[in-house]
């Protein structure tokens, strides 16, 4: 039975439509999130990312849909589901004459009468600055850090409530890479030793490569594929291009089976090719061609990918 | 009230008290206060030996209280209106909205923190006041008390009416507008720098719909003797028509408020913010 229940998506979206007037933002996303997964929701900008999590998040009500966070409508949710879904925000300002350690300390005292005993409320405020690396700059003002320090501490209020769900927009703009990698590192550890199911968005494609269990990208208001990246990879990989040179005139030829090809290239001509070259499409290539043919609206069909 | 609330509104005071410390220590808040104290006492200074027409008094005696008014409901509606304005576009009602029960906490501390914040400019007023200017100070404990339930009336008349319109007003650049020039409009013609008896009879009927008048008239009858009663509308205090129209006042914000911070709350989201920034940016840029 158990089993079951982890089978329970803990984010159920289906047929989500969001329109402005009479632009249409999204029309159609149908997406998952498992227990204990983290999904990126990859797409270029405009492409409605953030509408879609500040939907999940409870921020925004959609124009039709059905949308199921924790086993409850976003729009109709009560404190006590607050209490259970982390959303880390992009501050710029807010907050200036608090330090780190009195701000995470005061938001996480919302979070005390929620505190159960597999999941005490909140988290222990030395500990979470530690794992967030602003140890150093726990008594500092606020108005003194950092952009990079500061989004360090969005993360921090984001989780100071030890979330089981944990919304992120675009986490990392403005990040340095050592900033970045020890970010993932973060994610990783809250979703491997505190189950933490994770939703965020990017648009930075190694990002989702690197931290995701599954990537959904979404272009042209809906879900165009999802699968993890080595599905994703796979699916890529069908799209190769062999380049080569036969008496100083260059020949380009894509093909879904490059190995089969060159073989049958040099039975044909054997030494009179030359400067041989396959490259296989970078997902990056494959994504950007994805988005290209959804953006102008001219597939409707999602991609199915293999997970 | 569920235990959630009951929590939140227990930290929201703690959050109101460290705000209010952190503004003490502040170097722009210092200033603030310095130049509001400075300014006051200059004015007054200058005046003086003015005595009051068709009565005995001097200018600062008339004056002070009525000073007194127009700062606790200028700070008391431009301070909430200017801080939720702010903090509608920084992101911290934001922040108070992804939490359990946080915007009982952000308003609780926002209302202490602003209550709490008009003790330094009524400090720095009082005090040099009371020791340049003869006869200034309440004479006994009956003024005192009076003093103070002016002061509490009138920050409910009024402070519920900064919080909307901090809700309402679109953005900061908006503020002086729709916010500073109002208010100031409305202080200038409730008698406090001349008195309302000298108006047109419509400004006197105007003023006198709106908190700042009675908030002055019940401070004058706090510092004044009885006797200076003579001077103002229908030669009376009017005592018992201070405390309805302010009680009016702050049950009608009361009702109001929350209606409209939540209708603002539930407007508020992660791309508003970033267009606030963006915003701004072009501003500095």
């Amino acid at each position: 039975m158990t089993g079951d229940v982890s089978e329970q998506p803990v984010v159920r979206v289906r047929g989500l439509r969001m329109s402005y007037g009479t632009h249409e933002v999204l029309t159609g996303v149908d997406l998952d999130v498992h227990p204990g997964e983290v999904v990126c929701l990859l797409g270029p900008n405009g492409a409605g990312k953030s509408t879609t999590i500040e939907v999940l998040e409870g921020f925004r009500l959609p124009s039709a849909g059905e949308v199921s966070v924790l086993g409850v409508d976003p729009s109709r949710a009560d404190d006590a589901w607050r209490a259970r879904v982390g959303v880390v925000l992009q501050s710029w300002r807010d907050h200036p004459r608090w330090t780190p350690r009195r701000l995470l300390t005061h938001l996480g005292g919302f979070y005390r009468p929620y505190s159960t005993p597999e999941r005490p409320r909140p988290d222990d405020v030395d500990r979470l600055l530690h794992t967030v690396g602003l140890t150093d700059d726990a008594d500092r003002k606020i108005a003194t850090l950092s952009g990079g320090r500061r989004r360090r501490l969005d993360v921090a209020v984001g989780i100071v409530g030890r979330p089981e769900l944990l919304f992120l927009d675009e986490p990392t703009a403005g990040f340095d890479p050592e900033a970045r990698r020890d970010f993932h590192d973060l994610v990783h550890r809250l979703s491997d030793l505190e189950g933490t199911s994770v939703l965020l968005t990017t648009h930075d494609l190694g990002e989702a490569e690197r931290l995701a269990d599954r990537i959904l990208v979404l272009a042209g208001g809906r879900i165009v594929a999802d699968g993890s990246a080595d599905a994703l990879n796979r699916q890529v990989a069908a799209n190769s291009e062999v380049r080569w040179t036969r008496h100083g005139e260059r020949f380009v030829h894509a093909t879904d089976q490059p190995t089969p090809f060159v073989r049958r290239l040099f039975e044909q001509y054997g030494d009179e090719v030359a400067d041989l070259e396959v490259r296989r499409a970078s997902l990056e290539d494959t994504y950007l061609a994805m988005v290209a043919r959804h953006e102008s609206g001219a597939r409707p069909q999602p991609v199915e990918v293999a997970r | 009230m569920s235990g959630g609330t009951t929590y939140a509104v227990r930290l929201g005071l703690r959050r109101g008290w460290t705000e209010f410390t952190q503004s003490l220590r502040s170097p722009q808040d210092q200033a603030f206060y310095l130049f509001t104290g400075v300014a006051t006492l200059a004015y007054l200074w200058f005046n003086r030996a003015d005595e009051v027409e068709g009565t005995s008094l001097l200018y600062p005696t008339v004056a002070l209280p009525g000073i007194l008014a127009a700062l606790v409901a200028f700070n008391v509606v431009m301070g909430p209106a200017s801080a939720l304005v702010m903090e509608r576009e920084d992101g911290t009602l934001l922040r108070h909205r992804a939490l359990p029960h946080g915007m009982e906490g952000y308003v609780t501390g926002q209302v202490l923190y602003h209550s709490l914040g008009l003790l330094p400019t009524l400090v720095v007023i009082l005090v040099p006041s009371a020791l340049l200017f003869e006869g200034v100070v309440p004479g006994g404990a009956a003024g005192w008390l009076t003093a103070a339930w002016v002061l509490v009336l009138g920050m409910a008349a009024t402070m519920p009416l900064g919080m909307m319109l901090g809700a309402v007003l679109p953005s900061v650049q908006k503020l002086s507008t729709w916010g500073m020039v109002p208010a100031l409009l409305v202080t200038a013609i409730s008698g406090i720098f001349f008195p309302v008896q000298a108006l047109w009879g419509w400004v006197q009927a105007v003023a006198q719909a709106f908190p700042v008048y009675w908030v002055g008239l019940g401070m004058r009858s706090a510092f004044l003797p009885d006797a200076a009663a003579a001077v103002e509308l229908g030669g009376s205090w009017r005592t018992g028509t201070t405390v309805l129209v302010l009680v009016a006042w702050a049950v009608a914000g009361l009702l109001a408020a929350p209606v409209v911070l939540r209708r603002t709350t539930r407007r508020q989201s992660g791309s508003q913010v970033a267009a606030a920034r963006d915003t701004a940016g072009q501003w500095i840029t």
